[in-house]
């Protein structure tokens, strides 16, 4: 009985913990502007100040704002469908084939996953102006493929050493080559794996903020997080707090929605991706 | 979920076909083409710049005055080495990284222990601690920074012990406090995740051989599940710790650096692309690369975490 009620308090505890910033700044996003930057209408809750949609027509009649959120849908995904590719390559390679570098692989891998994205922007600002990439899809989309192929190659390593070769051989001996063994057998077993990874490098690129802020000047590749900093000026004390409250929620919508639909697979895929000992 | 991840033995082994046959020849051929591509990206977007960075950090070169550009040797990593700014930040950096990661190993540590527990609301409790993980860094800052300001955030009302004017972003100590806080929020649930996976890899025998035993819950703890997920809290400790010595996003949307807030990572995005000073902020960059493996090297020796088996490699 006591560990009973021990457990509906932890459970109670964990919600409250993921779940109250939300609340905040769903409320936040009701408030008037007037209530929040003369703090008349200090609670948690919009009591006094509740201006109902406002907020969010005002945002979304922004058009740099609808832009960012098409640019991040844009980029976002075409990196994670390039990225997964890759990786799905990659990580059939190292856990199934035996070659030389399968190590230094491994290693890069590792080495770009622990890198300070920070020490790389400022050549990259350079490099990415010489060759006109500066302020476009695709001098993001590579960046958010470079470092999400790490976490991908691991996590899709991890599944394809779950996967029953065998049958893989069975289809060779059949006489199919390599490649039409791979096809046809392996990827629709290693689709999860896939999918997984292809989760996971999504919400790297939705969440990307530094190659965001650096790589971009307009509205023509600007993503939701930099666009999001930029909202308001450089002043960080003194905000339009409803408003950016109101773009925070449709930012946060996309993620919500995925983490909704496919919660089992994204915790199998971090877990498994991550620890196995 | 997790037990389906356990180890297995490695796949190849004992088929590994003789070297120097066709076959094996074959084998390489394709393993080539297929990791090329993906070696390919990587190396694009990290070894150009960090040798660029390199190079650029023995001039001195200012995007405003490029024209001035001049080889100064060392120069800019003794200015760098000598400055207090430097270890000052430093200093707040390794702050924020061992003081998140303590308090998250904790707290996701429970989070963990909940969620392996409760057998109601599985589904409802893991969506929910996915929230948190997914959301965008900066929103999480500014949810944190709004509630944390006294003219209308609600932490002031809600601490009874905090006056109702307090500044949090007015001196250094609180506002560290409340970028640590954000910065918790966040990444706790990837803590409890990662933690969860070990502890569905201790196994209820042993836990149930030494209650029989007679061992206390506390003794439970320590001597029988957490030796038994050592490998997974390695991996989580150490994940966390290299995430948190990058920290920037919440330093920059909560405080933009200002009263002493600012970590390492900052202070080169500031020198670079704020003050387009590239020579020195070249030298920052590298300075902090070097760090951060110095971390990583530390973390590895002091847990003596073998990552290559804890990937399962």
């Amino acid at each position: 009985m006591k560990q009973k009620i021990g457990l509906v308090l932890g459970v109670a505890l964990v919600m409250l913990w993921c779940l109250l910033p939300i609340a905040w700044i769903l409320s936040l996003s009701f408030k008037s502007q007037d209530a929040v930057s003369n703090g008349t209408d200090p609670g948690f809750l919009p009591l006094d100040s509740f201006t109902g949609w406002d907020n969010y027509t005002a945002v979304w009649d922004d058009e740099q704002f609808r832009r960012s959120i098409l640019n991040s849908l844009g980029i976002s995904l075409i990196a994670t469908l390039l990225s997964v590719i890759l990786a799905t390559l990659a990580a059939y390679a190292i856990a199934r084939l035996e070659f030389r570098g399968k190590k230094f692989v491994l290693t890069v891998a590792l080495a770009i996953a622990m890198f300070p994205v920070v020490s790389l922007v400022s050549p990259l600002f350079d490099l990415w102006r010489t060759i006109g990439l500066y302020d476009t899809w695709p001098g993001l989309i590579i960046p958010y493929m470079s470092f999400t192929l790490p976490l991908a190659i691991w996590t899709l390593s991890a599944f394809f050493r779950e996967i029953p070769w065998e049958m893989e051989q069975a289809a060779q001996v059949d006489g199919a080559t390599s490649w039409q063994a791979f096809r046809k057998v392996i990827v629709p077993l290693a689709a999860p794996g896939v999918f997984t990874a292809a989760i996971l490098t999504f919400f790297f690129a939705w969440n990307d903020f530094v190659f965001g802020i650096t790589l971009t000047s307009t509205e023509n590749a600007r993503p939701i997080p930099a666009a999001l900093s930029f909202f308001v000026g450089p002043d960080p004390f003194q905000r339009p707090a409803g408003l950016l409250a109101a773009a925070a929620v449709i930012a946060t919508i996309p993620i919500v929605v995925i983490v909704l639909l496919f919660q089992r697979k994204i915790v199998a895929g971090l877990t498994s991706g991550a620890v196995k000992g | 979920m997790s037990s389906t991840y356990v180890a297995t033995p490695e796949v190849d082994a004992g088929k590994t076909p003789p070297a120097g046959s066709d076959r094996s020849r074959a084998e390489g051929r394709l393993a080539a083409k297929l990791v090329a591509p993906a070696v390919i990206v990587m190396l694009v977007v990290t070894a150009f710049p960090i040798l660029r960075a390199l190079w650029l950090s023995f001039y001195s070169y200012s995007l405003t005055a490029p024209d001035d550009r001049e080889f100064v040797g060392l120069s800019n990593y003794i200015t760098a080495l000598t400055d207090s700014l430097f270890w000052r930040d430093i200093g707040v950096t390794v702050l924020y990284m061992l003081v998140t990661v303590a308090i998250e190993l904790v707290i996701g540590f429970i989070f963990a222990m909940v969620m392996h527990r409760v057998i109601f609301a599985r589904g409802v409790i893991r969506t929910s601690i996915l929230i948190p993980y997914g959301i965008i860094t900066v929103v999480s800052g500014f949810a944190w920074q709004f509630a944390f300001t006294y003219q209308n955030g609600f932490v002031n009302g809600w601490l009874p012990f905090i006056d109702e004017q307090f500044n949090w972003f007015g001196d250094t100590t609180p506002a560290v406090i409340a970028i640590m806080v954000s910065e918790i929020w966040k990444t706790t649930p990837f803590m409890s995740l990662l933690l969860l996976a070990g502890l569905a890899q201790v196994s209820e025998d042993m836990i149930e051989a030494a209650k029989v035993d007679g061992a206390t819950w506390w003794q439970r703890l320590w001597k029988v599940i957490l030796p038994n997920m050592r490998a997974a809290i390695m991996v989580a400790v150490l994940f966390r710790a290299l995430d948190a010595y990058r920290i920037f996003d919440n330093i920059y949307v909560m405080t933009a650096g200002a009263v002493g807030t600012e970590s390492i990572s900052f202070l080169t995005y500031r020198q670079t692309i704020e003050q387009f000073q590239l020579g020195m902020g070249s030298a920052l960059a590298v300075l902090l690369f070097l760090s951060v493996l110095l971390v990583a090297f530390l973390i590895v020796k002091l847990f003596r975490v073998d990552l290559a088996q804890a990937r399962g490699e």
